[in-house]
């Protein structure tokens, strides 16, 4: 097993890792020192790296000229509700598949994802008329149904695979003993498949918040979450690059938190089971 | 282990899962089709005539639509290309031993998690805008002339900013697959004499290889449906110089309002990328047998 590395091949390999590491990562530090800048500080020529005077009144400005803590809210709400959602309706599903396959079980998984591979314009119109005519554009009921619509095939795969690594033996003991299938449920499948669930929401609540077709398309202003508010600094007045940073990094920080404790779930969640 | 009566409550266990797909996909996508027939614009009041093929003889004989396909195809492409070359090259870098692996992969997988807008912006303004971006600023302070690249090099461009968000997915599924390989392999194919180079191409990349399609194919779905990047850089534009299909069809439908036109090139939309579908239900239907 032990392969014989010497501690300057270690090293080179660590300089050249951080190296690229920092080049990748570099747009998102750059974002994030620049909100912290004057906006003439952040056109500079020659651009400052560290020595500015640096102030937090950008975060300030973005929460005072615009509702930032509305669209906040917004992302919250949608990412949340239709995530929690979709695992009320998706734990059933996942649970009989994983424990009760029949013969169709692969069949209905398959196209279930299937529904995944829809691309999202070829539903913009009808979904966009329904809406129209039932008032649900720009509200947060809409966006949560679609988005729960979404991102139900993710989550059904997501909670089968982890469920299929439960001993199906322990919930038969648990019948033998005459526990009810609420029972059941309750105090033998839960616990068991509480990791699984929440991985499956901590991976679905970050694809939920960075989904960006049908939160643009959807939304104007009351039901806009962050997606759609970053978007409005698309057509700019005067200088912006430091509110422009400052509304970023608090649009991108919460998730991008989340997302580092879900690297190995993501693996296992995008690649539907495929590569773990 | 299963009873008839489990049987049938594992039925009604997976009826609102499907029954909630069922109707979200063939009712919008019927409409879709229907639509698709009609003589329908939002800015024409009035009957809604059939009109036969007559949209999709339209979509389809647009010089737009030459266009889009084409700058869908390069997208593609170009980003499946610095993505799987980048991501495996970084995976293999990164498997090597070495110290502070966690920070790395923390650093590396960080854009992944950049909403599409922000990274777009960010990109645009920050780092390619020639005059008050960094990449100006570097430019000129080598002596060289600033490029606008989203004026001159606008699809280009947006491959970069896409290729930024899903390196970060590639490099993670190939480490993952990387650390999974037995270290004996490589370390019987080193004491057989094979180079570094041998090794790679005979040891690792076979190995590789599956995830390497599941990167590639899982990718294509979600590429070929990029749209806020477009939406917030350059508009499709210059011209249609970075429309794809998708951003064809947003156009068509909601800044053109022609319903018809805009559901035929959806139902096109529909046809290509079932034709990418086919290739990844095989692969991870494949996967589920084991």
């Amino acid at each position: 097993m032990a392969r014989r590395v010497t501690t300057s091949r270690k090293a080179l390999v660590t300089v050249a890792a951080f190296a690229i590491g920092l080049i990748i990562f570099f747009p998102i530090l750059w974002t994030f020192l620049t909100s912290f800048k004057t906006e003439g500080e952040a056109v500079a020529s020659p651009p400052v790296f560290l020595a500015f005077h640096w102030t937090l009144e950008n975060y300030a400005e973005v929460n005072q000229r615009s509702h930032y803590l509305l669209h906040f809210y917004n992302s919250v709400v949608i990412s949340f509700g239709s995530t929690l959602i979709g695992l009320v309706i998706a734990i059933p599903a996942a649970w009989s598949m994983a424990f009760v396959p029949s013969r169709r079980t692969k069949d209905v998984l398959m196209w279930m994802l299937s529904t995944k591979m829809l691309p999202p314009v070829g539903v913009l119109i009808p979904i966009y008329l329904l809406f129209r005519n039932s008032g649900l554009l720009d509200t947060l009921t809409g966006l949560v149904v679609v988005l729960t619509l979404i991102n139900l095939p993710i989550i059904v795969w997501m909670l089968y695979t982890y469920f299929k690594e439960i001993p199906g033996d322990i919930l038969e003991a648990a019948r033998m003993d005459g526990a009810s299938l609420r029972n059941e449920i309750l105090y033998v499948l839960t616990p068991m498949a509480v990791p699984g669930i929440a991985s499956t929401l901590l991976l679905n609540v970050i694809l939920a918040w960075n989904e960006a077709f049908w939160t643009l398309n959807l939304t104007a202003a009351k039901a806009a979450p962050l997606t759609a508010f970053i978007a409005s600094y698309s057509s700019p007045e005067g200088l912006f690059y430091a509110k422009l940073s400052a509304a970023s990094t608090m649009a991108i920080a919460p998730i991008l938190v989340l997302g580092w404790f879900s690297q190995k779930q993501l693996v296992r969640g995008l690649t539907f089971g495929a590569v773990k | 282990m299963a009873t008839q009566h489990s049987r049938v409550t594992a039925r009604w266990m997976i009826s609102p899962s499907v029954v909630l797909l069922l109707g979200w996909m063939i009712v919008p996508l019927a409409m879709t089709i229907y639509f698709s027939f009609l003589n329908y614009n939002l800015l024409n009041p009035g009957p809604h005539n059939w009109i036969g093929l007559q949209n999709y003889y339209f979509f389809l004989t647009d010089p737009a639509f030459t266009t889009a396909l084409w700058n869908t195809i390069v997208l593609v492409v170009g980003v499946l290309l610095i993505t799987t070359v980048g991501g495996v090259a970084l995976a293999v870098l990164l498997d090597q031993p070495m110290w502070g692996q966690g920070i790395v992969r923390i650093l590396v997988i960080a854009p992944f998690f950049v909403m599409p807008t922000v990274s777009a912006l960010v990109w645009k303004n920050m780092l390619m805008n020639p005059v008050n971006g960094l990449f100006g600023h570097l430019a000129t302070a080598l002596g060289l002339h600033p490029i606008d690249f989203l004026a001159h090099l606008p699809l280009f461009s947006i491959i970069v900013i896409v290729a930024w968000q899903w390196l970060p997915f590639a490099t993670l599924i190939l480490l993952t697959s990387m650390q999974s390989l037995d270290s004996e392999q490589i370390e019987a194919a080193e004491m057989d004499g094979a180079s570094a180079v041998n090794r790679f191409i005979f040891v690792t990349l076979p190995h590789l290889a599956r995830s390497i399609a599941v990167v590639i194919l899982i990718q294509t779905i979600f590429l070929l449906s990029v749209f806020a990047e477009i939406l917030v850089t350059t508009n499709g534009g210059p011209g249609n110089a970075s429309t794809n299909i998708t951003y064809l069809v947003y156009a068509q439908s909601l800044l053109q309002f022609d319903v018809g036109g805009g559901s035929a090139g959806g139902i096109v939309a529909v046809v290509l990328a079932n034709i990418v579908a086919i290739f990844l239900m095989r692969m991870i239907g494949k996967n589920l047998e084991a």
